[in-house]
């Protein structure tokens, strides 16, 4: 198990690494820290000094990979790829294009989209597998047939469309909750009920069919059968035999994701205008802060891989037929 | 006549599909699975329902430069679609600022000024919007007679139709009563009825909806004054190039790599499967975002090579599609290697490697056909996840070039308008009907599909 884990761990190092090198590609290869200095000045009537001071202020005048003009081990120090890209490794995510620091903002913003996120998460698990149940006791009737054409008409209405119209009725038509906005401590309560009810709604329609494919795969095996020969009632059978079985593919589903909900949710953050990650990467690409869209693809990659993780452990310790070798 | 990259690759992919459909045609274990879908009911509607929007997209595909009229300030040299040229009317009829649907007055008070040279402040009369009304209070019997004839325009072209389609399939008008008795009826193997049906529907609704766009805004006008009705028809066309180009991106790079890790594997199956893990690690919408901000800055510093408004705005969907397509091809990439691991130990492989035919030829007459069916579900599954992408895409300011008429677009603006008082709420209503239209006739599609594709729902 340990020895699984270390190779796991290490084998996140050329994972990061090619991250590392994608977004470094994309960052200041395809496009040169000059392109990024005029896009940011305004493309006219930009000075030579103006490119280059505003560079200078941000570590941008720096060669890319290989600086000749130093001695010795600063030949590799001093280039952008080892200040801007190697920082990231160590979590030193420097500065953003505004001069503020990254990992202080992040850390920060970090415990709203939790704050949402994990709600939303736990509600709508418990929400998708009840509905998903419901359509598999009542199975192969017109009740079930109504759901499941329920789940893929609330499929098919952006997301967008749950937010803005949750906004509308609940917040401005029934008044109940404020539209948007956000408070420290308890006070937060009022302002996360609507986007987590809205979270939640928008997530029926994909998850509880989802769901209820794995439901109907575990009702057809064999140790379903017996429970029935043996005369257990279909209420037993489905709660609890089913259940148990088919929560080990739902819950290694949602380890994945675990660690990814720091990240927050793009959408609803900014609509709620919460002051979370999602939020912040947001503000970031329409502000085209370059710094922070680079840490925000690396932070959320590394913690897509770290899920990865989590999940195959995840795995021993609900099933005891899996082994990890 | 003007071809914009993404015109020539939509009617290259459209040709790709006819010479498919007609290589299926000839062969009778292919028609199978696409004669199950054609039974099912569900499937046959919603594909009718796509057939129809991809005509209208085609329609908006087929650019060209119009004669110049005289003392028509729209025909300058940008160019216009088939489409354009079809609904004139309404693109041209354009109000001072917004107006509500079937309004016939402004929507917003301003200083009037009277026939008799009185200046008051009150709601002014649109220039084309219900204009042709003399008593304002005859508003509503006026658009009851309006769709009430289009209704009637809708029946009786469905009524020649289906003679004409008998005819055409027969050659003969001989017996058509007798023999469309049992599709009233409902007993064809194939659902006609509901085919039938269908486009009765249809066609009541275009016809209706044409009768009224003369005369009125049926979904409003925007905040310049322009159709909301003609902004949704044309954002049709976005919405179908991003979920299908993006497609045609997405499946060269997924069928190489998969099916080259899964037959060769070793070295170059450790390379690919390290390819997809680091590209599908980063978070898709961020590696969208970065690569459109890429995108924006390459496009600013070389403004020269994007001439007109219309090209730059063509080419930034294009590369919208391109970048979609590297970030998910993935998924499909990851199921087609272990397909491929599958395939590669069955007996005719086997056979076929003992007879000492090429890898290569193996390759692609052996695996790559058994592979179809999973490309096939995975891209009509695609589809409708990437037109709701691209609303939420538009909304966060890295979708389609804000000139671009599209979904996303139009709600993104719809948000200010949402919080005004009163509400504008018609620009939200049209992208919702319309969008929801789409994305649910193609999942109610792409499930009828996978039902008759997938082997391991073949069996109920």
């Amino acid at each position: 198990m340990i020895n699984y884990i270390i190779r796991r761990l290490l084998y996140m190092i050329p994972l990061l690494l090619g991250v590392n090198l994608i977004t470094f590609v994309l960052f200041f290869v395809v496009n040169s820290p000059d392109d990024m200095a005029r896009m940011h000045l305004g493309q006219k009537y930009v000075t030579e000094e103006a490119v280059s001071k505003w560079k200078s202020e941000r570590g941008y005048d720096l060669p890319l990979f290989w600086n000749d003009e130093q001695e010795g081990i600063e030949k590799v120090e001093e280039t952008i790829f080892f200040e801007k890209s190697v920082g990231l490794f160590f979590l030193n995510f420097g500065r953003s294009d505004n001069g503020r620091d990254i990992a202080a903002d992040i850390g920060q913003r970090m415990w709203p989209s939790l704050a949402i996120a994990l709600p939303s998460l736990i509600v709508g698990l418990l929400v998708n597998i009840s509905f998903a149940l419901l359509m598999v006791f009542f199975r192969a009737s017109r009740l079930a047939l109504w759901g499941v054409t329920l789940c893929v008409a609330l499929m098919s209405i952006s997301g967008l469309f749950y937010i803005i119209g949750g906004q509308f009725l609940v917040g401005k038509l029934l008044m109940l909750v404020p539209i948007s906005g956000y408070d420290t401590g308890l006070a937060a309560i009022k302002f996360l009920i609507l986007p987590v009810l809205i979270g939640v709604v928008g997530g029926i329609g994909s998850g509880a069919r989802w769901y209820r494919t794995l439901f109907l795969e575990e009702i057809e095996k064999d140790y379903v059968r017996t429970a029935r020969a043996k005369g257990l009632s279909e209420t037993r059978v489905l709660f609890t035999h089913v259940l148990q079985n088919a929560m080990i593919p739902i819950l290694t589903g949602v380890v994945v994701i675990l660690p990814l909900l720091f990240m927050g949710s793009l959408l609803t953050e900014s609509f709620f205008s919460i002051p979370g990650l999602g939020s912040y990467t947001i503000d970031a690409i329409n502000m085209q802060d370059f710094a922070i869209v680079r840490s925000m693809v690396f932070l959320g990659s590394l913690l897509y891989i770290f899920g990865l993780l989590l999940t195959d452990i995840s795995y021993t310790l609900v099933d005891p037929r899996v082994r990890l070798s | 006549m003007v071809v914009y990259w993404t015109d020539g690759l939509i009617f290259f992919l459209v040709i790709m599909i006819v010479l498919l459909g007609w290589r299926t045609a000839g062969k009778e274990h292919l028609r199978r699975p696409w004669r199950k879908v054609a039974e099912n009911r569900m499937g046959m509607v919603s594909l009718v329902v796509l057939l129809f929007f991809v005509t209208i997209g085609l329609l908006d595909s087929v650019h060209f430069y119009p004669d110049l009229e005289e003392g028509s300030a729209h025909q300058s040299n940008e160019a216009i679609s088939l489409f354009d040229e079809w609904v004139t009317p309404i693109r041209v009829q354009d109000e001072k600022s917004y107006s509500a649907p079937f309004a016939n007055r402004l929507f917003a008070k301003e200083m009037v000024e009277l026939t008799d040279g009185q200046v008051v402040w009150d709601y002014p009369r649109l220039h084309y919007g219900g204009a042709h009304l003399h008593d304002e209070s005859r508003k509503t019997a006026d658009i009851i007679g309006l769709a009430g004839k289009g209704m009637l325009h809708g029946l009786a072209i469905w009524l020649l139709a289906i003679p004409l389609i008998y005819f055409l399939k027969q050659r003969t008008l001989k017996g058509v009563g007798h023999n469309l008795i049992p599709i009233f009826k409902g007993e064809t193997v194939l659902p006609l009825r509901a085919i039938a049906l269908t486009f009765l529907f249809l066609s009541i609704l275009t016809c209706s909806a044409a009768e009224l766009a003369l005369h009125y805004h049926i979904f409003g006008t925007d905040k310049v004054g322009q159709d909301v009705f003609y902004q949704a028809l044309k954002s049709i066309r976005t919405g179908l190039m991003i979920g299908t180009l993006t497609t045609l991106v997405m499946l060269p790079l997924a069928l190489s790599f998969g099916i080259l890790a899964g037959f060769f594997r070793g070295w170059v199956d450790d390379l690919i499967q390290y390819l997809y893990t680091t590209l599908s690690s980063i978070p898709g919408v961020l590696l969208i975002a970065a690569s459109i901000l890429m995108m924006q800055v390459y496009m600013a510093n070389h403004e020269e090579q994007f001439a007109s408004l219309a090209l730059r705005a063509d080419m930034r969907l294009l590369f919208l599609c391109l970048i979609l397509g590297i970030t998910s091809w993935t998924g499909l990439c990851r199921l087609l290697r272990a397909e491929t691991l599958k395939l590669r130990e069955m007996e005719y492989v086997q056979a076929a490697t003992a007879m000492g035919v090429r890898r290569s030829v193996i390759l692609v007459r052996h695996i790559l056909p058994n592979l179809f069916h999973i490309v096939l579900i995975s891209v009509v599954l695609d589809f409708s996840a990437l037109v709701l992408a691209e609303a939420v895409l538009s909304y966060v300011n890295i979708g389609v070039d804000p000139t671009t008429n599209s979904w996303g677009n139009m709600i993104n603006s719809a948000r200010l308008e949402m919080a005004r008082e009163p509400v504008v709420w018609w620009s939200l209503a049209a992208a919702f009907t319309f969008m929801f239209t789409l994305v649910l006739a193609a999942n109610l599609f792409a499930d009828s599909v996978r039902d008759a594709f997938d082997p391991r729902r073949a069996a109920d």
